[in-house]
């Protein structure tokens, strides 16, 4: 009997602990964000400079690479996102200064881009509860190849390339977006701070690369 | 050739050497998809290019 109620049991602790792990995920997502608009304005209205943004932008990678795996399962974890975050925020300034003196409306589009593609993403995701786990190989492939792409063009400065980049990094980071949410929903992520994570950089590399495209092929480049 | 691209250039690297081997693990893990799983990504992927397309056409009319 006791083992029967276990057996029982089971799933529906699974279930309230996934979402117990949504719920966590998307409101430090929320609160990250929030944080991060708050650095990039800071940025902006600092005029921090294009070496500024990239030194925040490498302290904020070599955080996130070396310091959040250590400290995301303790209550230390939540500082380090926040800086994380702040810092790539930060990092994220200098190009956004530079699309608001082109034209502000990209900058409001890119952003409520973003908006509706995260939310109609997880949406999906949360909606239909399919298994994009089979992704994991295909994104990884697909970043490496946008980062080899990123590396070649800063040499060669070719302009078809660098637009892309930015659609591949579009599709690239939906695909990310469906596979962490689905991870979460199906208990292959049970870290609300790593899925946190993961979900931020993806929600900043769409938001930069919708940025260069719309300032591209907006007409007013 | 100015600091900040050789910057940019090292954080590259970096990310590839980050990567790769993280790369051929998630290459070694992940299940493989059927075709029904993935008509599941190429639908919502289908409409992120659209709405691309769309917010394009917005900026520039």
């Amino acid at each position: 009997m006791v083992g029967n109620q276990s057996v029982a049991s089971r799933p529906i602790e699974s279930v309230l602990s996934t979402n117990k792990v949504i719920r966590s995920t998307y409101q430090l997502l929320s609160m990250t964000l929030i944080f991060s608009a708050f650095m990039a304005y800071l940025s902006i209205s600092m005029q921090a400079s294009q070496g500024m943004g990239l030194v925040a932008t490498i302290a904020g990678i070599v955080m996130l690479w070396f310091v959040l795996p250590k400290t995301a399962n303790s209550a230390s974890g939540i500082p380090v996102i926040f800086a994380i975050t702040g810092l790539l925020g930060f990092g994220i300034g200098p190009m956004v200064a530079y699309y608001l003196a082109v034209n502000p409306s990209i900058v409001m589009t890119a952003l409520g881009g973003t908006g509706v593609i995260f939310l109609g993403l997880s949406g999906y995701a949360l909606t239909t509860r399919k298994d994009f786990s089979f992704m994991g190989g295909f994104l990884m492939v697909g970043m490496l190849v946008i980062i080899g792409a990123s590396l070649l063009n800063i040499f060669f400065g070719i302009p078809a390339l660098s637009l892309t980049v930015s659609a591949a990094v579009v599709m690239i980071m939906s695909g990310f977006i469906l596979y962490e949410t689905s991870s979460i929903i199906h208990g292959g992520e049970t870290n609300y701070i790593m899925a946190t994570a993961s979900l931020f950089l993806s929600i900043i590399n769409l938001f930069s690369a919708l940025l260069h495209l719309l300032g591209a092929l907006g007409g007013d480049d | 050739m100015d600091w900040v691209k050789i910057g940019s250039a090292a954080l590259m690297i970096g990310m590839l050497v980050f990567i790769y081997p993280r790369m051929r693990q998630a290459m070694k893990d992940s299940p493989k998809g059927s075709t029904e799983d993935w008509m599941g990504f190429v639908v919502p992927l289908a409409g992120v290019i659209g709405f691309v397309i769309f917010l394009i056409m917005m900026v520039r009319s």
